[in-house]
């Protein structure tokens, strides 16, 4: 126990110590995020009506955000599989960094959850034993039981790699593997009950397909290892660690297998929802064309295409993707254009035309932007201090000191 | 289906014998539910902490919990309201209908709704859209006609309102069971136990459900006092509402407000296991339908041509 607190103290100390870029980059972010924190305040104190969602339009950026943050959570298992099924060493050193994307993943989702919420007050009456859980009926339900898991799961794997190596002792085996192995199928079970959240809904035409399930899976195999790449390119020039070749020529391999693949499903669906041309189309049709003066989405969608198939031909030739700085770009473009695809492209649409044929346009206000912003940030700054303390330990700079214990 | 088929339907379905997919899961995940039932009933310290789930209010609770209601009105508005609990009728199940081609898409039944269960100005339970003649097609109704200017030649005119499904997907959403289905057929929602998360607004086919997006505010003078817990009381900020029947008057054998303000008579209401009612009798004889048959909602609202 008093070893343990030793080790938080000196992760602690490890946080607060660094040089000057180090905190103005913290003290940016803490800037950031708590900015965000005073809209979160407002949207609590004043209510949802400071946001610009509607009746019509009753989900807005922060569901988007939520599912899409769900996907880069769960894409982390690519790297567990080379990691714990191949048993290649140089993957198992960024586990546990992996694992603290996850883990800040499912963190960011569940603020932009609870901040979407009408009563985060009530929060209890979605707890086993204080509240009442409709289980089977709700996919919400089940939603938040799989994510209480998936959180429990991604902060326990870290946490117990990295104490064992401030020990230097080697992980029991039998501790690590078997949830290792549950976080893999767990990050598949996320994915598909988020996307049977919306796929389930009879109501909404637009989400009312079996390919969502599948396009989820697939566009967060593209978004999650293009940010994983990104903090990891990080970590390599600033982090003061030194990630394998191998592992980024492994995650640039999957986007290069599994952007034609999320193209090739968008195609589909696009095909179908506007060749079929019927009434329950029309969402389809707000997304690509615009419907009426309605035609902010369609500006978005199709820049977002467009940087698909920019990165796709970055990917896709030798020479170019060799370059450092071209992959980094492609791995940008990647980000923001499923961001588009599967966040705000993905919901919006649903609510667009209402079920009685209204059209009402959202658009995100200036405090729901900042609260975004802000939970983004905090993001950032988590994982800023987590990769620290990790590469500390790691590379042995921080370790229990004889005479500690 | 015609409507004998229709009314069998609703009455096979009314007994329960009906087979889904998710009847399925339901019977599968049987288990499942009953643990998180049985988890679900209060710990007694925390008690006080949180508010109770309507369905687990004793009556001592309800009647603490209603005088505590009515005070804060009292002393927020100076309005002294009262705030009831009418329990549903035994054998009875509400089902309204409405005759197009009555309806001229005046909208009183709007205002008068609006009245009646203290909605604020940003909230309405019912649509009234007008559709071309020749279709009902929704993709191109109009909502914002102007209610002076009716009946304009060439239009018909659709009021919609919750449907008081007898499947629900709205109920089936909801995470916490805030919203269910009572045995007299009526749709309603604990605002006291809403966490305000707007899956059920998400899943509702025909846009029945309002979600107060900031604290509601109703001018004193336009306060209606006779409330019940489970329909027209004030509702707290960030919960969801919407249509319940009037249950506060119907389930004292009043009409519903919006029938009652209708000057063209389109409305009918009643209860479907009477033989001799007037919505018995619609079913019976006249050509009905319901909206979106196709999605299996099972609407207790039915549309015909008089
Ligand atoms: S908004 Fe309220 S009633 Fe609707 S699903 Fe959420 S908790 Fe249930």
């Amino acid at each position: 126990m008093i070893r343990y607190l030793q080790y938080l103290k000196s992760c602690a100390g490890c946080v607060l110590r660094g040089g000057r870029n180090y905190y103005l980059w913290m003290g940016g972010l803490f800037v950031l995020t708590f900015l965000g924190g005073i809209s979160w305040y407002h949207h609590i104190a004043d209510g949802l009506g400071i946001t610009n969602m509607s009746n019509q339009v009753s989900w807005g950026i922060g569901i988007a955000n939520f599912v899409y943050f769900v996907g880069v959570a769960a894409s982390v298992a690519l790297l567990i599989v080379p990691a714990y099924i191949y048993r290649i060493e140089e993957f198992k050193a960024v586990v546990v960094l992996a694992e603290i994307i996850a883990v800040i993943s499912v963190v960011m989702c569940l603020s932009f959850i609870i901040s979407d919420l009408g009563r985060p007050d009530r929060l209890l009456h979605l707890s086993p034993g204080l509240g009442v859980i409709n289980l089977p009926s709700s996919h919400l339900a089940w939603d938040v039981m799989v994510f209480s898991v998936q959180l429990v799961l991604s902060l326990y794997i870290p946490a117990y790699l990295l104490y064992k190596r401030y020990l230097g002792q080697a992980p029991n085996l039998a501790f690590v593997l078997p949830p290792v192995m549950l976080s893999m199928l767990w990050a598949v079970i996320i994915h598909t009950v988020t996307a049977f959240l919306l796929s389930a809904l009879k109501s909404r035409d637009f989400w009312n397909t079996g390919l969502l399930a599948p396009r989820f899976l697939v566009s967060a195999a593209v978004s999650g290892p293009a940010i994983i790449l990104l903090c990891f390119a990080a970590i390599n020039r600033y982090g003061g660690m030194r990630i394998a070749d191998r592992v980024f020529d492994y995650l640039a391999h999957v986007l290069r297998v599994m952007l034609p693949v999320n193209l090739f499903l968008l195609g589909c669906e696009v095909f179908t929802e506007l060749h079929s041309g019927t009434a329950v189309t029309e969402s389809a049709r707000y997304l690509f064309f615009g419907l009426g003066e309605h035609t902010l989405l369609p500006k978005f969608i199709w820049t977002a295409i467009v940087f698909d198939v920019v990165a796709l031909v970055i990917l896709l030739v030798p020479r170019w993707r060799q370059q450092p700085r071209l992959l980094y770009a492609s791995c940008a473009l990647l980000v923001f254009s499923i961001w588009v695809e599967k966040g705000m492209g993905l919901v919006l649409p649903g609510f667009t035309p209402s079920p009685l044929g209204e059209v009402v346009e959202y658009v995100p206000n200036a405090s729901e932007i900042v609260l975004t912003i802000g939970i983004l940030a905090a993001g950032a700054l988590l994982f800023t201090a987590a990769a620290k303390v990790t590469i500390a330990v790691q590379t042995g700079r921080l370790r229990l000191q004889e005479g500690d214990a | 289906m015609t409507p004998e088929a229709r009314l069998g339907e609703l009455v096979r379905l009314r007994l329960g014998r009906h087979d889904t997919r998710r009847g399925f899961l339901k019977t599968a995940l049987a288990g499942a539910a009953v643990a998180s039932a049985s988890t679900a009933c209060d710990g007694a310290g925390v008690e006080k902490l949180l508010s109770k789930h309507y369905l687990k209010l004793t009556d001592e609770d309800k009647r603490k919990l209603f005088a505590r209601i009515e005070a804060e009105v009292l002393a927020r508005s100076g309005v002294r309201v009262t705030v009831g609990d009418p329990q549903p009728m035994a054998g009875v199940e509400f089902v309204h209908a409405l005759d197009l081609s009555l309806c001229n898409g005046n909208r009183r039944c709007v205002e008068a709704c609006a009245r009646e269960n203290n909605l604020p100005d940003d909230i309405r339970y019912l649509r009234v859209v007008e559709v071309d003649a020749g279709t009902l097609e929704l993709a191109n109704a109009e909502h914002a006609y102007d209610p002076e200017l009716v009946p304009r030649s060439g239009k018909n005119y659709l009021p919609v309102q919750c449907q008081q499904c007898k499947k629900p997907p709205c109920v089936d959403a909801c995470p916490v069971k805030a919203t269910w289905v009572e045995p007299d057929g009526i749709v309603v929602v604990d605002y006291d136990w809403c966490i305000g998360c707007r899956y059920c607004q998400a899943a509702c086919p025909y846009y029945a459900r309002r979600f107060n997006f900031r604290e509601p505010s109703i001018e004193p003078s336009r306060i209606n006092p006779d409330q019940a817990y489970l329909s027209n009381r004030i509702r707290p900020a960030g919960v969801v509402e919407k249509c319940t029947y009037c249950l506060h008057r119907t389930r004292r054998g009043r009409y519903p407000a919006c029938l009652e303000a209708c000057p063209t008579g389109a409305r009918k209401f009643g209860n479907i296991n009477d033989e001799n009612s007037e919505v018995r009798r619609m079913l019976e004889r006249k050509r009905t339908y319901v909206l979106k048959e196709e999605l299996g909602t099972v609407p207790r609202f039915f549309y015909f041509f008089g």
